[in-house]
């Protein structure tokens, strides 16, 4: 991402039409983890809309993944952790609790709506609860539309070694 | 020291020195006076071949040196036009050494601010909506003008500031808003006697790896945050660590080297040294680190701390938007 220069367009995998909503879920190993997995064997049914990727805490999600995680093509984004007083590390909750309504407020400045960044608690018994919140944010990014930060960037048309010479050739 | 851009009394061995602006306010400019009486030293070694500050080079003057003619180029600005671009490139194949000078060049620096609004947004504050404005007729400029004597061309205006190093290659980066005197009189030493560390775009120079917090004198008493201040409704307690007293200081995501000027005089850090360490995104540095020294243990209370800080983007941003990962409004 350093050089614009660079940029290659976006592959073209899917046709529009063909959008699903692509979510990244950062889930920690003690609690949020222990509960998608508790959905799983529940056998109960959530869309496959959601990417999870488990962290050792909530706390440990540094606000930079979820900003990379959208800059690369995410249209959604969860962080659900233990709740508040169930932390395996005593306090790792605090941090997250603390960051990711400050994180909500730069991602809204940068025009990611707030229907696009969830944090939420999920404990390991709560099972049911993750499946209803992944329906939940997949009906609510479904309903926001694609982000493709990626191609709008690309978009943008700046940087593509596009080399406008209003004073004549200098070569 | 040549004042004309010419090139035929040119002292030989002597070095070639360019400093060029682009989306820039001119303080770095003005910066690299700063190094004093060191300036007749410099003149003694080098001479000046680009620094449309000070002596009128034209564009074509520099487009006629040979490619790789300026040893060393200091480049201060972010590219926010197409002018700028072109120029960059320019610069790019005349010089050996491009350096990326100041915040605005290496990080964006205050006027990629605006990338966090559109390209229109900017040309209805500027032209119409400003209450001090007077513009009837709804004017803009324009890119292309036809005349009886032939069209005119003006520079395009990017939808966002780029840094120097999105459109060209860059040799080192010397952060600062500006960059302190002693630290660029370090770097063109160097420079001077040969010592150019090794080309590498991620090097920066006259600055070091830690962050202002290492440098800065104020004492840390372990504690939390109780409340956000704003620093024209409070005055500090003197040497008492500003982030704890609830100024959002952005020492700790800071890279350090101008040596906690601000903390020193009353003042948080802005953050114009760009983000320390490994990290590459200065603003979740800082939003990072100040999520966890809240006091808040229940997310009423967390959010009521959260709330209290005032533009968190514009201020943990304030120089390196353009370095961010997400670079730019949608």
């Amino acid at each position: 991402m350093s050089q614009v220069e660079t940029v290659q367009p976006p592959a073209e995998t899917e046709t529009p039409l063909a959008w699903e909503p692509r979510i990244i879920a950062f889930l920690c190993y003690w609690c949020s983890y222990t509960g998608a997995d508790n959905a799983g064997t529940s056998r109960l049914k959530y869309p496959a809309n959601v990417d999870i990727i488990r962290v050792m805490c909530s706390g440990r999600v540094d606000p930079d993944l979820i900003m990379i995680a959208f800059a690369q093509g995410a249209d959604g984004v969860m962080v659900c952790g233990c709740h508040i007083g169930d932390c395996h590390y005593i306090a790792g909750n605090h941090k997250t609790m603390t960051r990711m309504p400050l994180l909500s407020r730069v991602l809204q400045d940068f025009g990611i709506e707030p229907e696009r960044f969830v944090h939420e608690w999920v404990s390991a018994a709560e099972g049911d609860k993750f499946a209803r919140l992944v329906r939940q944010v997949t009906e609510q990014v479904r309903q926001v539309g694609p982000l493709d930060w990626p191609g709008r960037m690309y978009r943008r048309g700046v940087g593509h070694g596009e080399d406008l010479q209003p004073w004549g050739d200098q070569a | 020291m040549t004042t004309n851009g010419a090139t035929s009394d040119r002292q030989p061995g002597k070095l070639r020195l360019g400093m060029y602006w682009a989306s820039s306010c001119g303080g770095c400019d003005i910066s690299l006076l700063e190094i004093g009486e060191h300036l007749l030293e410099l003149i003694e070694v080098a001479d000046i071949v680009l620094w449309p500050c000070v002596a009128d080079f034209k564009y074509r003057t520099v487009a006629d040196y040979p490619d790789g003619y300026i040893d060393v180029c200091l480049f201060n600005g972010g590219i926010r036009s197409s002018e700028q671009e072109q120029i960059a490139r320019l610069v790019r194949r005349k010089s050996r050494t491009l350096v990326a000078y100041g915040a605005c060049a290496m990080d964006g620096g205050i006027p990629a601010l605006a990338n966090l609004k559109s390209t229109r947004e900017i040309f209805d504050a500027v032209y119409h909506s400003n209450p001090s404005l007077q513009n009837p007729g709804h004017v803009e400029p324009q890119t292309h003008w036809a005349t009886p004597q032939g069209d005119l061309e003006l520079p395009r205006l990017y939808p966002q500031v780029l840094r120097l190093a999105d459109v060209v290659e860059v040799d080192y980066q010397i952060p600062g808003c500006p960059p302190v005197g002693t630290q660029v009189w370090k770097v063109l030493q160097a420079v001077v006697a040969g010592e150019v560390p090794a080309r590498n775009a991620a090097v920066r120079v006259g600055c070091d790896n830690r962050s202002v917090c290492d440098e800065c004198h104020r004492e840390k008493r372990k504690v939390r945050i109780k409340e956000f201040k704003r620093p024209h409704l409070a005055i500090p307690e003197p040497n008492w660590c500003l982030l704890e007293q609830g100024f959002v200081c952005l020492g700790a995501s800071t890279r350090s080297g101008c040596g906690a000027l601000c903390p020193k005089a009353e003042l948080t850090c802005r953050g114009c040294y760009g983000s320390a360490g490994l990290a590459t995104d200065q603003g979740t540095a800082m939003l990072s680190a100040i999520g966890s020294v809240m006091d808040a243990v229940t997310e009423e209370r967390a959010n009521e701390l959260v709330g209290q800080i005032a533009d968190p983007t514009g201020t943990f941003y304030r120089f390196s938007l353009a370095s961010s990962t997400l670079k730019a409004h949608r």
